[in-house]
Order: C-alpha cells, then sequence, then structure tokens
C-alpha cells in the first residue's frame, strides 16, 4: 500500500529547528511520507504543501507559546483550499503558561484540530494516534 | 585561420559575427533587418555583405545560428499551486530560452482554452503534483488539453505516477514524458525538461516557422537566443576544463520589449540566522520582464518606477515626463536626437535595470520573534556575487553605460533586495554573447578565451 503522507513544520514566527528534525526521522521511520517544511511556516505554506503533495494529514508543531494566534483559522482556510477532510494535529508548547490541558484541548479542537497534544508528547504517542485515525497497522520492523 | 559563422536571427535584426577559432578572435561583426516574411536569408546576405566589407571575403568551414525570430520560442506551462509546480514549469521554460507567454495554475478552464488557442504556442509544459503527490489535477488539464485543435508538442513533467495516464489521455498527440520539474516538494529539477524542449525546438519548431530555408547557409539553427545567452553566461562564469571562468555572474539584456536578467549563482543565505522561504531556484536562472523595455514597454517603466524618479534620473520635469514616455512608446524605433531625449532615455535605462534586477534577486524580510531578530530570505542572495555582465542594444550603445549598469547593484536605501554589493560591470560591447553561446556548442574553449578577452578584460588589467 502507498505510504500516508504528512506534511510538518513549525508554525508562525517559531524557529525552534531542532524537534521537527527529531519528529521527521520519526515519522518516516514508522513509515510514513514526511515532507518537513522546517521552521517559521505559514498557514498558507502548510496548505500548499499538502495540495502539490497530495498529503493525508497536516501536522503543526508551536514551541513558543503563540500558537494559539498562529493557529486561527487554518482549518477554514483548508477548507477554502479544497482539502475538505484532511487530518490536523497540533501539539507543543502551544499556549501561553500554564493553563489546563483539557481546557487547551477544548480550544484547538473547536479551531478544527482533530488532535491536540501537550507539551512532553513522545512522538509514539503521535504515531499511534496516525494508525489509528487511518485505519492502518505499523509496518513490521524488518 | 578557421573562420566560423555565426547567426543571430533576432526580431528586428538579423546580426552575424565571425570568429577565427585557432586564433580565438573576433574577425567582424554586422547586422541587417531581418527579413522573416519574405526570405529569412535575405536579411543574412545583407548582414554578410556588410560584414565583408570590413573582414574581406571569408570562406567560412562551419556556420551555426540561434533565432528569436518569429516570437521566438513561444511556450505556456501548467502547474498545480502558483509558488510551487507552476513556477517551476515556468522556471524550467524560461531556462530553456523559451518565451513564457502565460503560466496557468489549478484546473485548466474553459476560457483558458480559448486563450491558448488563439495564442497559438509552440509547446506545452505540463506540470503539477509532487511525484506520488495529487495527480488530479494534471489528470485534468490533460484531458483538457486533449480537446486542443491543432498537434501542439506537449512536454509532460508533472508527478510520475500520473504520467502515463496522461498520456493515455492525450492519445496519438506529441507527448513527450519527462522527470518531475518537481520531484519533492520545493526541490527543482528542470534539466531533463529543458533538453526536452530544446530538442522540440531543434527537430519540429524551426521548420515550422520557415526558418530552415536559412539552412543552406548555416549549418542549421541550433538554439533559442536566450538559451545561447545563458549557455554563454554559464560557460564565461564556469570556465572550461583547465581555464577558469570570471565565477558568479548576474547578466542584463535591456531590449526593447523586454528585459531579460541571468544569474549564474548559488545565492545561497549569507549566514545562520536565516531562514530560506519558497523553492529552490536554479543555479543557472533566467527571468524576463514582459513589461519592462525601452521602447515598446516603456509605458512599463514608468508605472514600476514612477514619474519622480525618473525626473530625479533624468533632471528633467516631472509634469513632463508621461507625454514623453507616450512618445517613446509611439516610436519604437526613435533614436534620441535631443539633450532632453537623452536624458530620458538615460533614466529610463536605469529605472529598467534597476527594476529588473530587483524582480530576479530575491529579498530578506527581517522578522522579529520572540526568539530575536530573524531573517526570510526569498530568492537567491546575489550580494556577494562580483561581475554584472550587462548587454542589449539599449545599453551597449549608450553613452553612460557603466553608469546606468550600477543601478543592477546593491542599494542602501533598499536593503532588502539581494542585489550584488560589490561587482565590477562588464560591457559585452560587441554584442557577442549569443554568438559566444552558439560557438561554445563545438568549440567551448574558444568561444570562453574570446568572451575574457572582450567582455572580462576589456578595459581592465589581467
Amino acid at each position: 500500500m502507498d505510504k500516508k503522507k504528512l506534511i510538518i513544520g513549525v508554525i508562525g514566527a517559531d524557529v525552534h529547528a531542532v524537534g521537527i528534525s527529531i519528529l521527521q526521522h520519526a515519522f518516516e521511520d514508522a513509515g510514513f511520507d514526511v515532507t518537513n517544511l522546517g521552521v517559521m511556516v505559514s498557514q498558507e505554506e502548510y496548505i500548499s504543501a499538502a495540495i502539490e503533495t497530495g498529503a493525508d494529514a497536516i501536522l503543526v508543531s508551536s514551541l513558543y507559546g503563540h500558537g494559539e494566534l498562529d493557529c486561527r483559522g487554518l482549518r477554514d482556510k483548508c477548507n477554502e483550499a479544497g482539502l475538505k477532510d484532511i487530518l490536523l494535529y497540533v501539539g507543543g508548547n502551544i499556549v501561553v503558561g500554564k493553563q489546563p490541558f483539557d481546557e487547551v484541548e477544548r480550544r484547538f479542537k473547536a479551531m478544527g484540530f482533530n488532535r491536540v497534544f501537550g507539551p512532553g508528547t513522545a512522538p509514539e504517542t503521535t504515531i499511534a494516534a496516525l494508525y489509528e485515525d487511518f485505519g492502518i497497522q505499523a509496518p513490521e520492523k524488518e | 585561420m578557421k573562420p566560423v559563422l555565426l547567426v543571430d536571427f533576432g526580431s528586428t535584426n538579423t546580426k552575424v559575427t565571425a570568429v577565427d577559432v585557432e586564433n580565438c578572435c573576433i574577425l567582424g561583426t554586422a547586422a541587417a533587418y531581418t527579413t522573416v516574411e519574405t526570405d529569412i536569408n535575405e536579411g543574412l546576405h545583407n548582414a554578410l555583405k556588410i560584414l565583408e566589407k570590413t573582414t574581406g571575403r571569408l570562406e567560412f568551414e562551419e556556420r551555426y545560428a540561434c533565432s528569436s525570430a518569429a516570437g521566438g520560442l513561444k511556450m505556456i506551462s501548467i502547474g498545480l499551486v502558483p509558488e510551487l509546480t507552476a513556477q517551476a514549469s515556468r522556471e524550467a521554460s524560461l531556462g530553456a530560452g523559451a518565451k513564457v507567454w502565460k503560466t496557468y495554475s489549478f484546473n485548466l478552464t474553459k476560457g483558458d482554452m480559448k486563450e491558448i488557442e488563439a495564442y497559438h504556442p509552440d509547446i506545452i509544459l505540463l506540470t503539477g503534483g509532487t511525484d506520488g503527490g495529487n495527480a488530479e489535477c494534471i489528470l485534468y488539464n490533460a484531458r483538457m488539453l486533449s480537446e486542443l485543435s491543432y498537434d501542439c508538442p506537449i512536454v509532460l513533467a508533472g508527478n510520475r505516477c500520473a504520467a502515463d495516464e496522461c498520456a493515455e489521455i492525450l492519445g496519438d498527440r506529441s507527448v513527450f514524458i519527462c522527470e518531475n520539474v518537481m520531484p519533492r516538494l520545493g526541490e527543482l529539477n528542470i534539466e531533463p525538461t529543458q533538453k526536452q524542449i530544446r530538442e522540440i525546438f531543434l527537430k519540429r519548431i524551426v521548420q515550422g516557422k520557415g526558418l530552415s530555408e536559412a539552412s543552406d547557409l548555416v549549418s542549421g539553427i541550433i538554439m533559442p537566443t536566450p538559451s545561447a545567452m545563458l549557455t554563454a553566461m554559464e560557460l564565461l562564469s564556469d570556465g572550461w576544463e583547465d581555464s577558469q571562468g570570471i565565477g558568479e555572474l548576474v547578466g542584463v539584456d535591456l531590449g526593447g520589449a523586454t528585459t531579460d536578467v541571468y544569474s549564474i549563482a548559488e545565492g545561497n543565505p549569507a549566514n545562520m540566522a536565516t531562514v530560506m522561504k519558497g523553492i529552490q531556484e536554479p543555479y543557472a536562472k533566467r527571468s524576463v520582464e514582459g513589461d519592462i523595455g525601452m521602447r515598446y514597454s516603456v509605458e512599463g517603466i514608468l508605472e514600476a518606477a514612477g514619474d519622480r524618479k525618473l525626473a530625479k534620473l533624468s533632471g528633467l520635469n516631472r509634469q513632463k515626463i508621461p507625454e514623453l514616455v507616450q512618445f517613446l512608446a509611439e516610436h519604437t524605433d526613435y533614436i534620441p536626437d535631443c539633450e532632453e531625449m537623452e536624458k530620458l532615455d538615460f533614466a529610463l535605462a536605469c529605472a529598467a535595470v534597476e527594476t529588473a534586477v530587483a524582480r530576479h534577486a530575491g529579498t530578506l524580510e527581517q522578522v522579529y520573534t520572540p526568539c530575536g531578530l530573524t531573517f526570510l530570505q526569498s530568492g537567491k542572495d546575489l550580494r556577494r556575487v562580483k561581475n554584472v555582465v550587462v548587454t542589449g542594444g539599449a545599453l551597449i550603445h549608450a553613452k553612460h553605460t557603466e553608469e546606468i549598469a550600477a543601478h543592477a547593484l546593491f542599494d542602501e536605501s533598499t536593503p532588502g533586495s539581494l542585489r550584488p554589493e560589490n561587482a565590477r560591470i562588464l560591457i559585452d560591447r560587441k554584442y557577442i554573447l549569443a554568438a559566444m553561446g552558439l560557438l561554445s556548442q563545438h568549440y567551448p574553449q574558444a568561444a570562453l578565451e574570446i568572451m575574457k578577452k572582450e567582455i572580462a578584460y576589456y578595459g581592465h588589467k589581467e
């Protein structure tokens, strides 16, 4: 079967460059075809990349606390661009300060994200969620 | 002595250059009006007559030609997302020396198809999707193009997984399958497509335009003129075998209708604090400004630069400028005959060079992030390029060529425009660049030596 295609990147004016590379390797090892847009990615760049590559999911990272502002309207723009049912994940230090995670999750889900991950999430957690949402099995390791 | 003749059939002038490939020198150059309506050989004969007045009778052993006559190589490019595959498709066509009339994105409409029919391109480049990516769009566009009323060669260089199906849809049309211009997101792969375009140009286009009648005089038209230009600049920059080139360069060809800008440079970011945006750009890049030219497109210069700037550059009164510019647009063969018009032409040339090079070069934007100051770069950083080569009748025959050409350089008032900071200006005084591109196909060493002599060291100490 064809590999599922993911777009990943760090949104907004965020320049945290290390974690996104680690995620790229983790997702590739888990059997996904990954396009890594790097840091300081705008909403439009995620969408253009997803159209051109025919992506199945966009995974947004944010580490600097401004994620809530940066992510607003992404689902609407996806709909506008014809990416109607694309899976949207967000994760990292996505809000300012220490807020109860369930409230944060609720706010981001209301924005149209399918899954929301808090600080310190291991790549395995996200990978398991991807398998579940795509309804696929982990590929067997050689 | 081994004389070789190089011919450039331009839209206005047929230019001939005679070189001696044994002694690596120019024997002479001449030009006459292009006669594409009647017999293209007429203009060539006239040019040769003028040439032989200075050189005496020459027995050419070989003859090569390039052409931009009869509209040049007319192409349209089609991609999916404007700033991704559509852009890659456009870069590929421009780099192959084509005149890209229009670049389409997403699905073609019936209106688009009517436009394409009316324009009647020589080649269509159909792309869209990365390998394994979006296939719907290129398949849809292939279906639209299958309705085209004439057999226009179609180069397919999109998502490789959709190539076979596209070819099937296009049936018995002339279809050429190439590697994807953008196999992975942001990654440019345009050489295979350009090679294919050049082959089609050679085999099909030249005959179709009545240019093949020139073949009794010329061993064959081997490339479109802009492609010859780009080839020459690459050779001058890179060198050949043991002969060093002059290093990275920016080239400007200011014409009456368009201004072409070339860069042979990596253009990588200057430091670690810079984040790259947009697609990778080709090492040898050509851009064409269709709205910037000294006569046919003179109004575009006014629009881009504004009357205030032209007034400042020329010293003329601001109110007078629009009227004079309009006069030039209406009299495309006008040559300045008074001080006022000379000043205006000078100002227009400066503004044209500045606008065209600024559009070609990359840009740098400062962004204050919570993590400190960061720079966003799009396009190529040409600040460290050390050579600017200028060519084109409007520039090389101008009185203050160096002063005009200096407008290609970095300007402190627009620090975000990444133009060469500290480059020497080299002038193609004998207008030989295209000819050297042609010559380089068979005599690269001689072409390089001649360019170094005539362009790089002209007036400079070795």
